[in-house]
């Protein structure tokens, strides 16, 4: 397999000892069996979030994800920039669209980018880490380096809102989209089908707004239940933090008995491959996801 | 009430479908609205918003522009962009949304203490600050925006998390004496500040 390079765009939350931080080693390990190498865009900052709208503006957010493709462009020229966080990759995208549809907007970025000595020529894409597999590399490929088969895993798919809206991952529809569903079973495990898959869960209003946000996770969690799930896999960090965190405050809300592991893709794949806990970070899940744990350890 | 707000109230008089085209993200939208319906049946926290983005768009054609940018409405998006996949009309919608709260909160016209207006304001100024986010610091000025005595009590009612956090090394306590950041920080807020320069030229925010 021939290897693909990209410049790489971690985002906060995939620091160390950050709240992702096990998204980032577990999409490293998947990665280095992929034989993707995953370049990171020097000195890359914050992409202002969803968020950051209120303090932020327009031109202000759109001027930080600049920055980081201006940075991109100039050391690792002619590669996509890559996203693992849903939100960071919505949010780029969105900058990278609308500079892309107005030139005054365009100006203003570049003017504001002189400040900091950089310029933005618009060339790089930007892609999420899902795009990545499956468009340039494909399911079959993704099938390839499986040695270990997660065979009687049950697991709900949760696609959440921001890989899946506006932008979407191409071919897929917004209210069933199978791509999680079909990494899940390239894999060998078992996508249980359920209806809140692309259900919001609060987002960042988990923080400001607790009450109404675990409403929507105890909907999430409690299908995930009723359909059998025996863990939950997401692509996007918001959501695996707020799904599996809150769990224990659901509980005390609602009187729910929730306990259920939320991990990412990329652990899954880790593990598959042949990868143990410790590559797969699944040191780093607030509720210990035991199968695949045993799955990891077994030889 | 700002002196922008001031300016705004006599230059567009009665005409706030004007003003919101002129300054708010995407308000240039607004116009095309049929009123179907459909995304007020899609926000997530549907029941608690008291005017819904559909009326929202009405309301701004009738010139309710004290209700629209005192309502706390916008503030209960949760960017989950439902609606604009739905739009028949093709609406930015979650943008509009939050272009209205922006707008709302520079003028000095949103709600005060609104939870998700303060936790906003809070996220930005943590990014500015380094570059990146710090989440520590953002967890205890959310803890502690209400003052020392309500911050512990909000703490310990969310230690059985930050403990779960901490233990599978997801929150660093070490952030608050050497946090992360970009190296170029001055280049950052070099940035920033002209970025917010020409956004407030453009929106008239000037005062
Ligand atoms: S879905 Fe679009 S057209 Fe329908 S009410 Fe909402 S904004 Fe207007
Ligand atoms: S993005 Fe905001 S306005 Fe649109 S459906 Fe979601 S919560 Fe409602």
């Amino acid at each position: 397999m021939a290897k693909k390079e990209y410049a790489f765009y971690p985002g906060c939350s995939s620091q160390t000892k950050a709240s992702s931080s096990n998204y980032l080693v577990s999409v490293n390990s998947m990665c280095k069996t992929l034989d993707i190498k995953l370049t990171q865009i020097p000195d890359w900052n914050c992409c202002g979030a969803s968020i950051g709208y209120a303090e932020g503006g327009e031109l202000p957010r759109h001027v930080l994800n600049a920055r980081n493709f201006a940075l991109a462009e100039q050391h690792l020229s002619g590669q996509d920039v890559v996203a693992t966080c849903a939100a960071c990759w919505l949010g780029a995208r969105e900058t990278k669209e609308r500079l892309g549809a107005s030139a005054q907007l365009l100006a203003d970025t570049n003017e504001a980018l002189k400040e900091a000595g950089l310029s933005y020529k618009g060339e790089a894409e930007i892609r999420h880490m899902v795009e990545v597999l499956i468009e340039d590399l494909g399911y079959e490929e993704l099938a390839k380096p499986v040695v270990k088969p997660l065979a009687g895993l049950k697991i709900a798919g949760y696609v959440g809102c921001q890989t899946n809206r506006p932008f979407g991952i191409a071919g897929e529809s917004f209210e069933n989209p199978k791509y999680l569903d079909k990494l899940i079973e390239t894999v060998g495990a078992e996508a249980v089908p359920y209806d809140q898959k692309v259900t919001c869960c609060g987002g960042a209003l988990a923080f400001s707004e607790p009450e109404k946000s675990q409403k929507q996770i105890r909907d999430i969690v409690e299908s995930a239940y009723d359909h059998g799930a025996d863990m939950i896999v997401t692509p996007c960090p918001l959501c695996q933090a707020n799904v599996e965190i809150y769990q224990g405050e659901v509980n005390k809300r609602f009187g729910t008995k929730f306990n259920i592991p939320v991990a990412y893709y990329s652990q899954l794949l880790t593990v598959a491959y042949g990868g143990s806990a410790k590559d797969a970070a699944l040191d780093g899940q607030v509720i210990r996801p035991t199968k695949l744990e045993e799955l990891a350890s077994k030889k | 009430m700002s002196e922008a707000n001031t300016q705004a109230v006599e230059k567009y008089r009665n005409n706030f479908l004007k003003e919101v085209e002129e300054r708010v993200e995407e308000g240039e939208w607004v116009k095309m609205c049929m009123q179907c319906g459909v995304c007020s049946g899609s926000c997530p926290f549907g029941p608690h918003w008291a005017h819904p983005p559909q009326e929202i768009f009405m309301m701004i054609r009738a010139g309710k522009r004290d209700e629209v940018l005192t309502s706390d409405s916008m503030w209960m998006c949760t960017s989950c962009y439902n609606c604009i996949v739905r739009c028949p009309r093709k609406l930015p919608i979650t943008h509009i949304m939050h272009g209205l709260a922006n707008y709302a909160h520079r003028l000095g016209l949103a709600p005060k203490g609104q939870p998700t207006r303060e936790f906003g304001k809070m996220f930005w100024n943590n990014l500015v600050a380094t570059g990146r986010v710090n989440e520590l610091k953002l967890s205890l000025s959310l803890y502690f925006k209400d003052g020392f005595s309500q911050g512990i009590k909000n703490a310990m009612a969310m230690k059985d998390v930050g403990l779960g956090m901490l233990k599978a090394k997801r929150l660093n306590p070490f952030e608050l004496f050497s946090p992360h950041g970009c190296k170029d920080r001055k280049g950052i807020h070099a940035m920033l500040k002209k970025a917010r320069e020409i956004e407030d030229r453009r929106k008239h925010l000037t005062s």
